[in-house]
């Protein structure tokens, strides 16, 4: 006879890795900074699945650091499983052998080592996910074994407050803690009692005080002073060829300076073609703080946020009326729920790229660097699965022409997703491309597909200098190509554009000009922004936002 | 010590071509990532001739395709036109160009 199956070797695991950490264990659970390596190599075995919280906001740095400090004939070749790898140290790992394999969403700063690593050997790519999709496979083949995590505040039994910048820790922990692994988060201070519970005790294992507070990277604050005229021009076409055309109520902002012209002429030209209350309602949104002037003016009633941004909490605190914020007053993000909510309750996504194929793909990919795309994807696409309707998902629906194809007469609506680009970036880049550079990156680090971050069957407007073309309303491959060709200016892609073929693509509406949208250029200055510098947003603010030390130039 | 500028010269002639409807126009800062525009009256037998003193090499081909499409817009005759570039792309090029041409508009007689 065999012996019976043990159905509880995790736990046992479990056991074994935390008795082997508990002479470091003090008042509860509670580990002193200077023994956490140590800790970690009792914890941590080679091959283990090991995720590190850090996203485009917050950092787990701490314990990122003391990770690589591990002894590598006992912690090595790791399968990190992490939403980003924005800090040096992510990549350091890969250098001296503790890490050997990557799934992730999110490489920042530091997506030219990853790129060079993977040419290298040094560093084995599983896949570039957004960050919803990640979290997915956290809960079916990518469960983290052992976690580091981060928080506000933490008390000996193991609760943890994450408040503002909540983030991703929920998805870490619930994770990793219901298949017998195990949590260890850095605080950055230790409390009788936290503020809020955000993380519940039972669900953690290790409590360090970290010797400095979290890194936090303010990447959805933009400077009003550096928009541009043709920003606001754009944002104008925007507010009129789109916001209003559609009646755009629930909505997600990418990052970039052509949608922060967009909230900042909310006040100013929105109020004054009377759509206050008709568009810019309700937001997935990080608290961008060039938003403030469109909230002062009442324009927002919810916005719920992926994380938190730096210097703007006091302000969403003072805005609970908008923001959502825990019975302790405090806010809360969540960028589970808000990827989730971006992915299937808002009408539109709008964005900005570095490149559009001629058939209107989209990537922010350059031949040398694995950057992934965060979670732009998952609002960036028709959310299939989506069955609730609104006025502008209809429209949509009813102006995607090519729907009939598969549908017959049955009606159906969609998601609207928006490209909106100059069609020259910086240093005279065109932004309208033969190729992607992806395709040279999909080469160059090996990669199975191009890594794409809106696909052209997706998308459904490209806003450019020059006008809007509704690609929605195209029939079949050509007349898309057409159509991207007609906004595509003084781009090789642009000057291909038969001028003939692009009037008659005017007057079925496919293609809008400044012109044919009625916009008067004369007015397209700065002096249509809600706020012209940070000091002005400080001032909406009525002082409540308190910008990083960097953006502070007054 | 300064870079030397290039300097570019075009020259244009529209069908039923309208008169510069100016004396003097002068539009937009060197700034940079910008550029002024200093248009003025000329007799030219109907032509247009604009002058470009750019700092950038290479886009010699992309600035007679704004020029003329702003030219071939406008209809206008008779004017020369000079550029004083700081690294603008096309697309701040056609929008103050545009611009200029919405103060001409507002000044009366070209369309």
């Amino acid at each position: 006879m065999s012996e019976p199956r043990k159905w509880d070797t995790r736990k046992t695991d479990y056991l074994e890795r935390m008795s082997g950490a508990a002479p470091y264990i003090g008042k509860g659970k509670v580990v002193a900074a200077p023994d956490t390596t140590k800790v970690l190599e009792a914890a941590i075995r080679p091959f283990d699945r090991v995720n590190i919280e850090g996203n485009n906001q917050k950092q787990a740095d701490f314990l990122a650091e003391c990770l690589k400090k591990c002894d590598t004939h006992r912690v090595h070749d790791l399968h990190m499983v992490q939403s980003a790898v924005p800090l040096a140290v992510h990549l350091d790992l890969f250098e001296v052998g503790i890490a050997r394999k990557l799934d992730f969403a999110f490489g920042g700063p530091q997506a030219g080592r990853v790129a060079q690593f993977i040419n290298e050997g040094k560093l084995q790519l599983g896949a570039i996910h957004t960050y919803l999709e990640l979290f997915a496979r956290y809960f079916i083949d990518l469960t983290p074994r052992v976690s580091l995590v981060c928080a506000y505040e933490g008390d000996a039994s193991g609760n943890l407050y994450t408040g503002f910048n909540t983030e991703d820790t929920p998805a870490i922990v619930e994770a990793t803690k219901f298949r017998q692994g195990i949590v260890i988060a850095q605080v950055n201070k230790l409390v009788e009692k936290v503020s809020r519970v955000d993380i519940p005790g039972e669900w953690v294992d290790v409590v360090v005080e970290s010797p400095k507070p979290f890194f936090l990277e303010p990447l959805f604050t933009r400077d009003p002073a550096l928009i541009t005229d043709t920003q606001v021009l754009m944002a104008m076409m925007a507010i009129d060829g789109i916001y209003a055309e559609y009646g755009i109520k629930s909505l997600n902002h990418g990052i970039g300076f052509n949608t922060a012209a967009i909230e900042l002429l909310l006040p100013t030209y929105g109020e004054e073609r009377n759509l206050k209350g008709k568009i810019c309602t309700e937001w997935a949104l990080n608290p961008h703080p060039t938003l403030i002037p469109a909230i002062e003016t009442g324009w927002v009633e919810t916005i719920h946020s992926f994380g938190g941004e730096l210097g703007m909490q006091r302000y969403c605190e003072a805005r609970g009326d908008v923001f959502f914020l825990g019975p302790d007053g405090t806010m809360r993000s969540n960028r589970a729920f808000s990827q989730t909510a971006g992915h299937y309750a808002i009408d539109m996504f709008i964005g900005g790229t570095l490149q559009i194929d001629k058939y209107g793909n989209s990537s922010t990919a350059t031949a040398n660097r694995v950057a992934g795309f965060g979670g732009a994807p998952n609002m960036g696409c028709d959310a299939k699965g989506r069955r609730h309707c609104t006025e502008a998902w209809l429209k949509c629906g009813a102006e995607f022409v090519s729907q009939s194809e598969y549908l017959g007469i049955m009606p159906r609506g969609k998601r609207l997703v928006v490209q909106m680009v100059e069609t020259f970036g910086e240093k005279m880049a065109p932004a309208f491309v033969d190729k992607l550079d992806a395709w040279q990156l999909a080469k160059n680090a090996n990669l199975p597909l191009p890594p794409v971050m809106i696909y052209a069957d997706d998308l459904t407007h490209i806003i450019t200098e020059e006008g809007i073309a509704y690609l929605l309303k195209c029939r079949g491959l050509e007349e898309r190509m057409a159509a991207i060709r007609g906004v595509a200016g003084f781009t090789d892609i642009g000057l291909s554009a038969k001028p003939e073929e692009t009037r008659a693509l005017r007057e079925k509406g496919i293609i809008r000009t400044v012109d044919d949208l009625g916009i008067d250029t004369g007015r397209a200055n700065r002096s249509l922004l809600a706020a012209k510098n940070m000091y002005e947003l400080v001032e909406w603010s009525g002082g409540l936002y308190d910008p990083p030390v960097r953006f502070r130039n007054w | 010590m300064r870079k030397k500028l290039n300097e570019l010269n075009f020259e244009f002639k529209v069908q039923n071509p309208k008169d510069f409807p100016a004396e003097f126009l002068h539009y937009g800062v060197v700034g940079s990532g910008d550029m002024e525009i200093i248009m003025e009256k000329k007799p030219l037998g109907g032509a247009v001739k604009v002058k470009v003193l750019t700092p950038v090499i290479g886009f010699e081909e992309v600035w007679r395709r704004v020029l003329n499409r702003f030219v071939n817009d406008t209809g206008i005759a008779n004017a020369s036109i000079e550029i004083n570039d700081c690294n603008a792309t096309p697309v701040v090029g056609s929008l103050r160009l545009r611009q200029a041409l919405s103060e001409l508009k507002e000044v009366g007689n070209v369309q």
